[in-house]
This record gives C-alpha cells, structure tokens and sequence, in this order.
C-alpha cells in the first residue's frame, strides 16, 4: 500500500430511496461514471471526477450524496447495485480504522483533461476551488438575514462617487456604507446584500441584490466601521433592452446621511491569503473589479506598515473603454514595483478588441511561472462570458509550458488556488 | 453550449428570428395557445408567484434554474438539445445513411401522424389537471403540479414547432387542431383514450404522472432515436423534463403508502372502514387505483400486432427503448417475439415476427420498469412491517385494445366469464364508492410547511428547500 491508498476521497452514492431511475443522470454524464441495472442507478468511483453536471437535472436530489472514503475502501459499483438505501457515513473511528487519519482532508477526484481537448466541451466551473485558501482568515456569515436572530442591519451612507468618467453613458459608483456602533465583519472578497427601499410591481418588498465588498478588512477608511461597494447603474437587459436595474439605481442614486438595510456578509472561499510571501493574480472586468480593489489594497496598507514580505499582485482589468473603468486614475498611481496592471479595452476607437485572455497568454512566461509556484492564487470575478476564456489561457499557459493541466487544475482546485466568481 | 433566446416573443435556441416565415406563423399561433392556456391551464391561478424551474441553456448547468415566476409570464419555447455532429441513423432500412435534416417526402404522412399523437397527449394532461389546484395536499405538492402543467405546455410548443418548421400549412393545421380537441370532450376529444380520462383527484394524479408519464418516457425514447434529427432533439430534452413528472408520481404514491402505513401502526389495524374514518387512503384501495392506472395505460403501447409499427421502424421514424444499446442487427428482419393471443377463451402465447410486435416490446419494456417503482413502494410496506404487497395486474387484465381487448381477465391472469367479472370488478377497479372516499379527502392544504392528513412530507424539498419553503406565494 503507497500513500496514495491511505487517501480520503469524497464518494459521490445515488440514494436508491429516493432516486425513481429515471436516466436523466446516466444519459447527461459527460464521462460515462453512471450506470445502473434493473434495480439501481450507481457512479463508479474510479470514473467520477465530481464535475456536478448531473447534480441539477437530476429531478429527485437523490443524485446529491457523499461520504469520505479512504480511496482504497470505496463503495464498488457491484456494492452499491445491491443497496436498498445508503450506507450511514463512517465515523471517525472507523475512518482511522481503515488507515484515514481523521484530518485527512478528502481529495476530490483528479479533473480529467475535457474529452477532446476542445474548447466547446471545456467546462472551466469545475476548476473553481469551494475552499479558500488555507492561510485565509476566518469569515464570518449570514451574521444578518432570514435565518439569522437579526434580520438586517442598518447602514447609513458615509459617500457615494461616480468612478468612472463623468458624461459617458456608463455611470459606476463607489458607495461607502458606516455601520455605526454594530458589528459587520467582512473580509476582502466577500459580499454583502442591500434590500432595495420601496415594493416590486405586486406589491411585495423587494429581495435582497448582492454586492461585494471593495473595501479591505479594517474599513474603507482604515479603523472606521464602514465598507465600500462599486455599483454599476443598469440601464439595459443583457439583451440591450431599456430595462432600469432596481437594486443598482436605488443604490447610485443614495445621498450621503440616508440609511441603507443590509444582510450578510456572504462568501467563505473567494478569501485572499493571509500568508504574505503568496501572490496573487487577479482577473476582473467592470464591477468585478470590487473583490479585487479590496485585495489591493489591504495589501497595500499591509506594505506602509512594514508586513508586506515580497508576494506579488498581479491585475488583468478588462472593460470595453478605459473610461468605463472603474477606479482607472487611482490604479494607474499604485507603484509599479507594488502591482503589475494589465489593461484590455475591447472597444478603443481604431484599436483592435483586447480581452483579458489575450493579455494572459501576452504574459505567458510570467503566468507559468506563478501558475507552477503553490503560493500562487488565482481570482476571476467579472461576467460570466469571461470565465472559460480565462481558465482556458491558464490551461494553455501550463501546457505550453510543460505541466500537466490535468494535475494542475486538480490542484488548483483541491488546494482552494482558483477562486471564479463570476455572472 | 446552446443557450437560450429569451429576448424573441418566442423563447428558442433555433435560431428562430432567422426564419422570417416561420416566426410568424409561430407568432400567429401563440395568441391561441395563450388564450387556450387561460382556458385550460389551471383554475385560479394566474396571479401565484410559483417556484418554478425554467431552462436557460440545454446543457447541464442552466436547464434548471429555480425562481418565483407567474405561470402565464413561464417562458415557454423551442429548446432542442445540441446537434450530434454527423449523427447516423442507426436501425431499420437506412442504417448507416445521414440522419435526416429535412422531412423525406415519402415518410412524410407517417412522421406527421406520429409528432401529431404525441403533440396531443401533451395539452391533454394540461386539461386533465386543471381542477386539481384546488384542493392541493400541500404548497410543495401545488407547485408540483404546476411545473408539470407548464411543462406539458412546453412539450406541446415542442411538437408544434415541427409542424411549422417542417410540414407546410399541413402542420400548421394541425398545430390549430392541437389547440381545438379538448380531454374528454364528446364530439371533439383527445386522440388517445387514456388522455380522455378525468384525473378527478389527487390519487389519480399521482397514478397517471407514475403510470401515464412513464408511457411518455418509453414513447419519448422511441422517438429520440429517430432518423428525422429534429424530432430526436427536441425528444431528448423533453425527457429531461419529463423524469420530473415521473418523480411526482412516484414519490407522491409513496408518501401515501407511508402515511396509511404509519396510521395502520398507530391504529394496530388494517381495517378498511377504520382507516378510512382516520382519513387516510387504505392500500386495497390504492390496488385498485393502481389496476386502473397500469391497464389503461399499457393500452397506450396500441395492438400487441401492428403492421404501422413495423413500417415506423423499418423507415427508421421510431426506434426501439434504448435502441442505441441493444446488441443485435437493429433491423430485425428474421425475429420473432411472443405476444399473448385468446385462443378458444384461454390466454396462449403466439410468436409473431418481431417487426410486427413491437408495439408490444415496448409495452414489455414499460412494464419491467413500472414493477420496479412498485418494488420500491413494496418497501415502503415492508419497512413499516405490514404484511402487504402491492402489485401490477396481469398484461391482459382490463384491456381495451388489441386482441386482449375481446377477453375478461383477472389481476392474475385468469379468464373470466362475464358474469364473474361483473361480480368482482369492484374489487380489482376503483368503485364509485372508493372514488367518492378518495374524493371527499381532497381539501386544500397551502400553508407553508403543512401537509393533508393522508399524505406524508417529502423526503427532500424541491431544489433542496426547506420543508417550509415558500413554493407559492398567493399574491
């Protein structure tokens, strides 16, 4: 036995109780992992590789079951053909009998390399890390909201700037939120919920809209208890019908002095890493840009007083214009020795369309090399259309440069180094 | 991926706004779908805000998106699954060819005749429902059967698009037809009987989307491996939506079963008269109701002997269950198979050529899968400790079409005089009476979180919600 059997691993089971074998899991799985016989629909552990695309359609929620197993010891598919409901979960004992130590965390299963290497059948979500890194703080959550003793909390609004360039059609907005007295933790990358004042068409209050946070952990002013957000003015659907945002214009048009209900905070992996030899590469267009300003600058506060140890920041920004980016003056006087800024306007007059993937792979040699250093964490925020070409340049990165993407994007997801946030 | 076009008056991710002529004539038929839907859709219920799932894409990640949306404003549309690149045709006469694009002229009247019987079951199970709004076991149970019914109505979109796109004024025709016949209606009815039947309650309900559904996923299988490729796309993503109509009957059967079994517990009894003064459905009963559901059901398959059903497969129209992975020649020429034949009023088994009988292979295959969720019932029963068994009445039993449907048969297979059917069949078919006890349990229970009496709470909420989760706000 190497010490590769003595690994945990996260079996995925089908509760045969529940599960009405309806096939829709077997004939979606894109690697062949599901199979069943006239009495249960089963995953072969050694074919799973965990990528959830049978977890939604599946119409029962019986497919949504996982126990830690020691590699070695799980559930064969003959096994599980027999079963008339799921085993219960080992204890820990039991675990630590079958040689897993009760800290092991389980791996999850390597992510094979997509079927035909081509980009249609890349699925660049199962590559995002559910941990956040392993020196990141501890964040707290729902402090505030349906389930919490205290439904929202009461923000009073300290600021609200435009960001962007004044006269454009696009209208971003920095907004500082005080909370005063009561308590709201967060940490950079996280979000917070703002319920919009008023009622919808029916006559319902309105849900929550959520934000992430721009502003570090001390405060957008450092030691006050306030947080910024950046907020986009939505004045068209995706489609580019006239359609007016509720949350984003309730939001832009606050004045200073009016009070704001809030819940949250949310988020527990899109986490920066505390450790301050790591570096970290940030991968944003538009509002994305919150999460990432945030990072910034509590390292930047970390290098005026003395803590900062040398890990590199790194920024590819993408917006259609560097007008409509946000915070574009302020970014352009951060020392060059501090961050490296990598601009991509897709829509520069009598410039050709850069994307934030073309940069990537213009920067190749320095990406390979962050990619191939374990202190190096990646974080894609922006619209969602961006998230395959990103993770499909680092994939192009690594194997141009001769790591394996198969063991590579296993890791960095495993080792909570590749945080998408992305809609 | 193929994501979905919600920005077009019709939802689609064909392409839609590139065929001038065909929008429109889809954009002149919606009006009347829309008003046959506020006719025949459910009562009372335009103004909910219901949970339900709607598609964004036909890929994994986005066909299953939840949110509160008023049934008429459900996005209703085209969606076909991605092309196969290259795809063959894979049985019957033109094994190996392309698959078909286009309507071969020659098949032309079959093909219609087929995406017109399926089309119409569709609005049918729509109309069959309508009433049962009102009297809901439960708001998990009420958005159940809504996203069935806009699911229904969805389907119907489905095989009305393949009439217009690919049948002329023929199909369009036909498309105004599908929106004229009404379930059970006299002089105007729905083409298949088991699609005339009332659903008058939510036993019935449960017993059709277990029964009737899966008679769905065996014809929507059949025809996803069809040569014409259109109809093989579009059936594949309706089976996706159809596995959860399966799911509330087979669940809601068993949430029954359980809560009549925690009561006979409770009770220490399997005193009929005594559970039913306790409120809660006994199990012969729900035999009965299960003896209806199977036999009308499997008449669906058509004649255990059909010269169309040969030709269907031959011409390479419908393939068989799962045809895909069968290990034979997939043309069938030389086989034979058994089919049940009355010979001097017993029951005899007779070989017939395989091509005629497939009617009655996919009828074989329905079966084996139906008596698989009975199985898992059974367990229900047994977990509880209760000497009962549930079971599937014989193929033969209560038969309307074919050559079963000459003879009276038994639950077990036994054939009947007249008279002793006449003397018996309140014990194997729902009798007035039973309807009538069923009947006066159905009261309406939409409180968040509260369940009827004669039905348990799901195991897991939908979309895993809490149990009491808001699944429809009554604005």
């Amino acid at each position: 036995m190497d010490m590769s059997d003595l690994q945990a691993i996260k079996q995925h089971l089908i509760d045969p109780e529940i599960c009405i074998r309806c096939n829709t899991c077997e004939a979606i799985c894109p690697v062949a992992a599901i199979t069943h016989d006239t009495r249960n629909y089963v995953v072969d552990a050694d074919k799973c590789n965990l990528c959830m695309d049978c977890i939604s359609p599946c119409p029962t929620g019986s497919i949504d079951n996982w126990r830690n197993m020691p590699r070695v010891g799980a559930y064969s598919v003959e096994e599980q053909l027999t079963w008339d409901e799921l085993p219960p979960e080992l204890t820990v004992e039991q675990l630590a009998e079958l040689g897993v130590a009760a800290d092991t965390p389980p791996v999850e299963a390597p992510v094979p390399q997509s079927a035909a290497g081509v980009p249609d059948s890349f699925n660049s979500a199962q590559y995002g890390a559910t941990l956040p890194p392993w020196s990141a703080a501890h964040a707290y959550t729902n402090l505030y909201g349906p389930k919490a003793a205290e439904k929202t909390i009461t923000a009073t609004v300290a600021g609200n700037v435009r960001v962007t360039a004044v006269g454009h059609e696009y209208d971003t907005h920095h907004v500082v939120l005080d909370f005063g007295s009561l308590p709201l933790p967060v940490l950079e990358g996280q979000s917070i919920g703002i319920i919009p004042r008023g009622v919808d068409a029916s006559g319902r209050p309105h849900h929550a809209r959520q934000y992430s946070v721009a502003s570090p952990r001390n405060g957008e002013r450092p030691g006050y208890n306030n947080l910024s957000l950046t907020i986009k003015r939505v004045l068209q659907d995706h489609q580019g019908n006239a359609v007016r945002g509720v949350g984003s214009n309730y939001m832009c048009d606050l004045q200073v002095g009016d009070k704001v209900q809030v819940i949250g905070p949310f988020g527990a992996s899109f986490l920066m890493p505390n450790q301050p030899r790591s570096h970290i590469v940030m991968i944003c267009t538009g509002t994305g840009s919150a999460p990432m300003r945030a990072m910034t600058e509590w390292r930047r506060r970390l290098r005026q007083s003395g803590k900062f140890e040398g890990g590199k920041l790194m920024l590819f920004f993408g917006a259609r214009t560097k007008e409509e980016l946000p915070y574009f003056g302020p970014l352009q006087n951060l020392p060059k020795d501090f961050i490296d800024i990598n601009f991509a306007f897709s829509r520069t007059p009598e410039q050709p369309k850069r994307y934030v993937q073309d940069l990537m792979r213009e920067r190749a040699a320095d990406l390979a090399d962050l990619l191939a250093d374990s202190n190096t964490y990646f974080y894609v925020c922006g619209l969602k259309s961006m998230e395959e070409g990103v993770v499909l340049a680092l994939r192009d990165v690594a194997q141009q440069a001769g790591l394996s993407w198969e063991t590579m994007g296993a890791a960095l997801k495993a080792e909570g180094r590749l945080h998408l946030e992305t809609y | 991926m193929s994501s979905i076009t919600y920005s077009d008056k019709i939802p689609n991710n064909v392409n839609l706004s590139e065929d001038r002529t065909l929008q429109r004539a889809l954009e002149q038929w919606q009006p009347n779908y829309l008003k046959w839907w506020g006719d025949m859709g459910p009562d009372d219920s335009q103004n909910f805000d219901v949970y339900l799932r709607t598609a964004v894409s036909v890929d994994p990640q986005g066909w299953a998106q939840f949110g509160h949306v008023k049934m008429p404003d459900y996005r209703w549309g085209i969606f076909l699954n991605p092309a196969e690149k290259d795809r063959k045709i894979h049985f019957g006469d033109h094994k190996g060819e392309d698959a078909w694009q286009d309507v071969p002229g020659e098949y032309r009247a079959n093909l219609r005749r087929i995406i017109v019987t399926q089309g119409d079951t569709e609005p049918a199970s729509v109309e069959q429902q309508r009433h049962l709004g009102l009297t809901a076991p439960s708001q998990y149970d009420l958005r159940n059967l809504f996203q069935v019914n806009v699911e229904e109505g969805r389907h119907l979109w489905a095989m009305v698009y393949l009439l217009h796109k690919y049948f002329g004024r023929d199909g369009r025709e036909e498309g105004e037809a599908l929106l004229a016949r009404r379930s059970g209606q006299e002089n105007n009815p729905r083409i298949l009987q088991a699609f005339n039947e009332e659903t008058p309650d939510w036993l019935s309900f449960f017993m059709f989307t277990y029964f009737t559904d899966r008679d769905g996923k065996f014809q929507l299988c059949a025809l996803a491996e069809s040569s014409f490729d259109p109809l093989a796309r579009t059936t594949k993503f309706m089976l996706t939506e159809e596995a959860h109509h399966m799911f509330v009957g087979e669940s809601g059967i068993s949430r029954i079963i359980q809560r009549t079994c925690q009561a006979m517990n409770e009770m220490k009894t399997d005193d009929v008269s005594k559970l039913r003064a306790a409120g809660v459905i006994d199990l012969p009963t729900i035999q009965r109701y299960l003896n209806f559901h199977f036999s009308v059901t499997i008449d669906l398959f058509g004649a255990d002997e059909s010269s169309n059903a040969a030709t269907f497969y031959n011409t390479g129209l419908k393939g068989r269950f799962e045809e895909g992975k069968r290990m034979d020649d997939h043309q069938l020429k030389g086989g034979t198979y058994k089919v049940l034949n009355v010979q001097g009023g017993q029951l005899v088994e007779k070989e017939v050529p395989m091509l005629n009988a497939l009617n009655e292979v996919l009828r074989d295959d329905y079966i084996k899968d139906s008596i698989g969720g009975v199985e898992r019932w059974n367990k229900v029963i047994e977990k509880s400790g209760i000497p009962f068994k549930l079971k599937v009445p014989h193929k033969a039993f209560h038969r309307n079409i074919g050559a079963l449907a000459q003879v009276k048969v038994s639950p077990e297979g036994r054939v009947l005089s007249d008279a002793e059917w006449k003397a018996n069949v309140d014990n194997w078919l729902p009798s007035e009476t039973d309807r009538a006890f069923v009947g006066s349990l159905m009261g309406r229970v939409v409180e968040a979180g509260k369940f009827a009496n004669w039905i348990a709470p799901p195991m897991l909420g939908i979309n895993r919600q809490s149990a009491d989760f808001e699944y429809v706000r009554f604005n």
